[in-house]
């Protein structure tokens, strides 16, 4: 097979900027930390309510400095809709849906997540800077999908 | 090639296409014409909601979701998947110089997908499947719904089987040859596409239509989500490589040069069986259930299957070069402004590839993992698809049919001046709306959401969507010249055509070529492997472990 000499080095090139683009995301998982959600078990959304932790959703202290705050997405609300965190704290989001597939993202943050029935799915942000995030579901859910949203406040 | 009997009608003779062919494949490109019609007049409803001009009142729909339901299903499923059937049958008889093996499974293959059309379109219409194209369960739509799309996919496969039986007779008549170019692009699409259609085939046969009937109560989502983008990603493998095919096998044709390399355009197909399949899961980054070390296997393939794409890149360009230069070009870049931009068809397609460029960056970025969490659901998103299918695909799809229907029909194109100012303008629209969403993206603005309603609207968001809404109407302007061009060839163009099917010969006539690159099978035995291993543990573990029992919804 005759390969062109520019076209042999076309080649390389573009093995070479796949690989390096492949190797940056895989340095910024280890070195960086910012990894995508994982498995974490299931929950049945006709329990779900009854279920730990879901059973009590809301923000509770974990650790020194470490939140974890629990919330159930369903048409077409949040539960709880607000939240108050200390600034300079490492949150953790535990989620589940009752109904069907939600969203959940928190803008200018790595937290963006599927919320779907029968999954549990989590994700951590450390919150330096004090102010308002105006989160919201970003999956259509349905008539009122666009008016699903949140408050997570960063307190002083 | 062409006569024009006594009353004036013209009738064409076209080599190769039996009557009953032509119809058919007419029919297609009708439907598919319609779908544009029907999809694209929804866009600019939603391109102005964007900075909060709320038309919806004069649309017969009943709400933004509705029409959002429509727009993606007639344009992405509807528009797309009619065009290819019927641009494949026309390359794959022209490429082997004879009919399609059957006529029955000709006829069987289109009343499928014809009926399959009809019967989504009835619960779509009347609201009762406003669940997007993506179907996501617990969203339940109608019966109908699953079970009208089911029957477009079987349809497609008909069609396919068509194909590979119309190869075996020529394989029979002709062996030891090398199978044409054009064929052998029609055959490498629909190998691709046969295994990539079975995630949906399953999803919706064994999981949706029981479930959406009542006859089980509950369904396994994560599965069926699963299984969907198992086909999703390499759908758009199959409308990109009959894009593909016109860009290595035709345009150089058209533009007065030759096929740069052979074997390694055949190459490049043969890559998108396997390195299209692997690769789902990096629509499911964010997604619950499934474990990082899968995403990350996934991620990597997404990054091997860009690989034919940059092999592309170049031999289309030095494909297009040979052309420039043999019509005086000179420079390095010179070449490229003596292409012929008088032809609608060239032009369109040459700005396809422009934004394709584009839209292949900002899939790099969407395929990257961790990066996606920036742009994962947000209007970024919807700027990528613009730009790769609603422009590299689609205006190159509009292109070919600036030579395909005169050649079908008989009869000029009505105005190639209309047909350029039309592809300039979809490519200005879209260069518009296509920077606009990316910019909303990263300021992560939501996709597929009602943003004149939504109580989160950040200020920041209005410029950009500006961007959007003035993109979606210089687009809705060109959509329209695109249609009515297509409606006077039809029915007013009176001159004869002069076209034939382009048909690129190779620069040099490679004697050695590997006998692998003319070979199908092989491949696709590969392909099935690398498929199974890269998805049937996760598949079989989320089958077993996680819940089949979640109810369905309707919620809007």
């Amino acid at each position: 097979m005759d390969i062109d000499r520019l076209e042999r080095f076309w080649i390389m090139i573009s093995i070479a900027v796949l690989a390096a683009l492949m190797l940056a995301i895989v340095y910024s998982v280890r070195g960086f930390g910012v990894e995508v959600p994982t498995d974490v078990g299931q929950v049945d959304p006709r329990t779900a309510r009854e279920t730990e932790p879901f059973n009590q959703p809301g923000v509770r202290q974990v650790g020194p400095g470490h939140y974890e705050v629990v919330m159930l997405a369903e048409a077409w609300r949040f539960e709880p809709s607000e939240v108050r965190v200390p600034a300079g704290s490492t949150v953790t989001f535990r989620l589940t849906s009752l109904d069907v597939i939600h969203g959940f993202r928190i803008p200018n943050t790595n937290v963006n997540l599927m919320v779907q029935p029968g999954q549990v799915v989590e994700a951590t942000h450390r919150f330096n800077e004090p102010g308002t995030y105006h989160l919201f579901c970003h999956e259509y859910c349905g008539a009122g999908h666009h008016i699903m949203d949140g408050m997570l406040i960063v307190e002083r | 090639m062409t006569r024009a009997n006594a009353a004036g009608s013209l009738s064409p003779d076209i080599p190769y296409v039996p009557a009953g062919s032509r119809r058919i494949i007419l029919a297609y490109l009708t439907l598919a014409m319609v779908a544009l019609a029907l999809g694209g007049l929804v866009g600019p409803f939603q391109a102005l909601n964007s900075i909060g001009v709320n038309l919806y009142d004069y649309l017969p729909v009943t709400s933004y979701y509705h029409g959002l339901t429509l727009h993606g299903v007639l344009l992405v499923l509807v528009w797309t998947t009619f065009f290819i059937a019927g641009f494949l049958s026309l390359v794959t008889i022209h490429g082997f110089q004879r009919p399609l093996s059957s006529r029955g499974l000709e006829r069987l293959a289109f009343w499928s997908m014809t009926l399959g059309l009809l019967v989504a379109a009835v619960p779509i219409l009347l609201n009762r499947a406003t669940v997007l194209f993506t179907a996501y369960p617990p969203l339940r739509a109608h019966p109908a719904f699953y079970i009208g799309l089911a029957l477009v996919v079987i349809g497609t496969w008909l069609l396919s089987a068509n194909v590979f039986l119309t190869y075996r007779d020529w394989r029979r008549e002709n062996p030891g040859k090398r199978t044409p170019l054009i064929a052998f692009g029609a055959m490498v699409t629909l190998a691709m596409w046969d295994l990539a259609s079975l995630g949906i085939a399953v999803e919706f046969v064994a999981l949706l239509i029981p479930w959406s009937l009542g006859l089980v109560e509950g369904t396994n989502v994560l599965l069926a989500r699963s299984l969907f983008w198992f086909t999703g990603h390499p759908i758009v493998y199959f409308w990109l490589l009959p894009t593909y095919l016109s860009w290595y096998f035709m345009m150089p044709k058209q533009v007065g040069g030759k096929l740069f390399s052979e074997s390694l355009a055949r190459l490049a197909f043969l890559l998108f069986i396997p390195m299209s399949l692997p690769v789902g899961f990096h629509h499911q980054y964010t997604d619950p259930g499934v474990p990082t070390s899968w995403k990350l296997v996934h991620a990597f393939f997404t990054f091997v299957v860009f690989f034919p794409s940059a092999l592309t890149m170049f031999t289309v360009l030095a494909s297009l070069e040979t052309g420039g230069r043999a019509r005086g070009g000179k420079g390095a870049v010179g070449w490229f402004f003596r292409l012929p931009w008088k032809d609608p068809s060239v032009t369109a397609q040459l700005l396809a590839m422009i934004l394709f460029a584009l839209g292949g960056i900002s899939g790099l970025i969407n395929a990257s993992y961790n990066l996606n969490l920036s742009v994962h659901n947000t209007l970024w998103v919807v700027g990528h698809f613009h730009l790769t299918v609603g422009t590299a695909v689609t205006l190159s799809f509009m292109g070919i049919t600036y030579w395909l229907i005169p050649y079908l029909t008989g009869r000029a194109l009505y105005s190639p001046g209309m047909a350029r100012l039309q592809a300039w303008l979809w490519f200005i629209g879209m260069a518009l709306m296509g920077r606009g969403q990316h910019w909303l993206g990263i300021l992560d603005a939501p996709r597929r959401t009602m943003l004149s309603d939504a109580p989160y609207y950040a200020a920041e968001w209005l410029t950009p969507s500006y961007l959007v809404a003035a993109g979606g109407i210089v687009l809705t302007v060109s959509g329209f010249l695109y249609l009515l061009n297509m409606a006077l060839t039809a029915w007013a163009s009176r001159v004869p055509a002069q076209v034939e099917v382009p048909m690129a010969e190779p620069l040099q006539d490679e004697a050695a070529m590997p006998v692998a690159l003319d070979r199908l099978r092989p491949w696709v035995v590969g392909s099935a492997i690398l498929t199974a291993a890269a998805w049937v543990p996760m598949l079989w573990y989320m089958t077993v472990a996680h819940p089949w029992t979640i109810r369905g919804f309707t919620m809007w």
